[in-house]
């Protein structure tokens, strides 16, 4: 966790066309967030987290973009609507975190978990390729990518042994129609 | 069992029950049969877009959620086992429903207009709708005298805009006391198992996924019967207990229960090896 005593807010940093946006991307309206805490005692990620929930749900009200965008938390959370669930101002974080994420992307903000991002990279690319996602060549570029070949190896092992990864991808027929998608 | 007339539903499998977790696949189609329900294979389906989709690029979730949308054909339902496939799908739909733009845009992409009265389905709900122990009467079906944690993950949780459908909380607990199975009050039914995590921080997942096994053990469960066959990937492959307990794919149960005998390639799929569980219960030989 971030000692935020020790953070000063500076009023000339706060960007409210940035927590405008937020809330227009996300659909939710993070202002009601009476910082209960509820999002992060619920979060069964938030203490692998720098900023818990609440404390994201804080800076977007604020503004504070480059906290925002920087934080890990964006890429920690994997939207398992915990927190969505049990906020009771009905604020639907996790949406807040898939709008962050996205405009960290867009902005070209260095996420601080290379390594998720890397994976749903790759998960994208797959589908593109084959409009399914293959597990094993995923699991492959992500690897190569990471340059780390030697960590889960036992487990992919053990994983092809129980017939769990094809070798071969399963195919969309018509694959003009996904990588269209991905052109737009 | 032939009393009851066949119903014909679209099916979506997703890309876990396509690939990793085919023993879910199988077990599915074979309890549907059992049930009278036939789960025709949606036309060159393709991936929902899994949560790494919606966590970078929220239009491409949506327009690949969109294309198995419109490639389901009319007067059926569409069907799905993966809580997250029908999250994706329901969550299209749902900014169909309420946004102009959304039905615009997949109009123009998919060269038809959007069916409103398309209904995506979680097994579960089609399952609320049979008289299971009407069924389960005239099957003369095996009695599982196993107790088991009911393991529901977290993705048949819902985001606010989907909040007036159900979770289906309850439905596995309430169909297996009908077959003779136990359910025992744990912690961690709707507990996340780390999803994709597990690939980039498997040190975060084994934790989590260990206090879940754990959970199971210490409740005295025999087994955990899951709903989602990512969560029954991620229990398998991280969690590094001792003995720890087997994880079935619910639709294994209930196929077991109708007495079918097409199991033979459903567990040896499975990391840990249920069979042992299974002999020694006399389910089967």
């Amino acid at each position: 966790m971030k000692d935020t005593n020790s953070t000063l807010i500076r009023l000339n940093d706060l960007d409210l066309k940035f927590s405008k946006d937020v809330k227009k991307m996300s659909g939710t309206d993070f202002h009601t967030c009476l910082q209960c805490r509820s999002c992060s005692g619920g979060c069964p990620f938030s203490e692998y987290m720098d900023y818990m929930p609440n404390g994201v749900m804080r800076l977007v009200q604020l503004g504070l973009k480059s906290e925002a965008l920087a934080c890990n938390t964006i890429w920690i959370c994997v939207g398992c609507h915990t927190c969505s669930i049990q906020c009771p101002m009905a604020i639907d974080i996790a949406a807040v975190m898939d709008a962050l994420r996205e405009k960290a992307l867009a902005e070209q903000v260095e996420a601080q978990e290379p390594d998720i991002l890397n994976f749903h990279c790759e998960v994208l690319k797959s589908i593109e390729r084959y409009g399914r996602t293959h597990k094993i060549e995923i699991m492959l570029r992500y690897k190569l990518k990471t340059r780390d070949l030697v960590s889960d190896w036992a487990v992919g092992m053990k994983m092809l042994a129980k017939r769990k990864l094809d070798l071969t991808p399963s195919r969309v027929e018509r694959i003009g129609e996904v990588k269209k998608i991905f052109k737009e | 069992m032939a009393a009851s007339p066949s119903i014909d539903v679209s099916y979506f499998p997703g890309c876990s029950l396509a690939t990793t977790a085919k023993e879910n696949n199988q077990s599915l189609i074979e309890c549907c049969r059992k049930v009278g329900i036939q789960l025709l294979e949606l036309a060159d389906w393709n991936c929902c877009g899994s949560s790494s989709a919606h966590s970078i690029h929220r239009q491409i979730a949506f327009d690949l959620a969109c294309r198995n949308l419109s490639l389901s054909p009319p007067g059926r339902p569409l069907v799905t086992a993966c809580p997250s496939c029908t999250l994706r799908l329901k969550h299209a739909q749902h900014r169909l429903k309420n946004d102009p733009a959304a039905r615009e845009r997949y109009a123009g992409m998919w060269g038809r207009p959007f069916d409103a009265d398309l209904r995506v389905r979680h097994f579960f709900g089609l399952l609320e709708e049979v008289d299971l122990e009407r069924l389960l009467a005239a099957s003369g079906h095996v009695r599982i005298g196993l107790n088991f944690a009911p393991y529901y993950g977290c993705m048949l949780n819902r985001p606010f805009a989907l909040r007036s459908g159900s979770n289906y909380h309850g439905i596995m607990e309430k169909t297996l006391a009908k077959l003779g199975l136990r359910s025992l009050i744990w912690g961690h039914a709707s507990q996340c198992c780390g999803t994709f995590l597990t690939v980039a921080r498997p040190d975060i997942v084994t934790p989590k996924v260990n206090l879940i096994m754990q959970g199971a053990a210490e409740s005295g469960a025999d087994c955990i019967v899951t709903a989602c066959a990512m969560c029954h990937m991620n229990l398998e492959v991280r969690c590094n207990l001792k003995n720890p307990v087997p994880i079935f794919h619910f639709s294994e149960i209930l196929s077991l229960a109708f007495g079918t005998t097409r199991h033979q390639d459903w567990f040896s799929r499975h990391l840990i090896d249920p069979r042992p569980l299974l002999k020694r219960m006399g389910l089967t030989a």
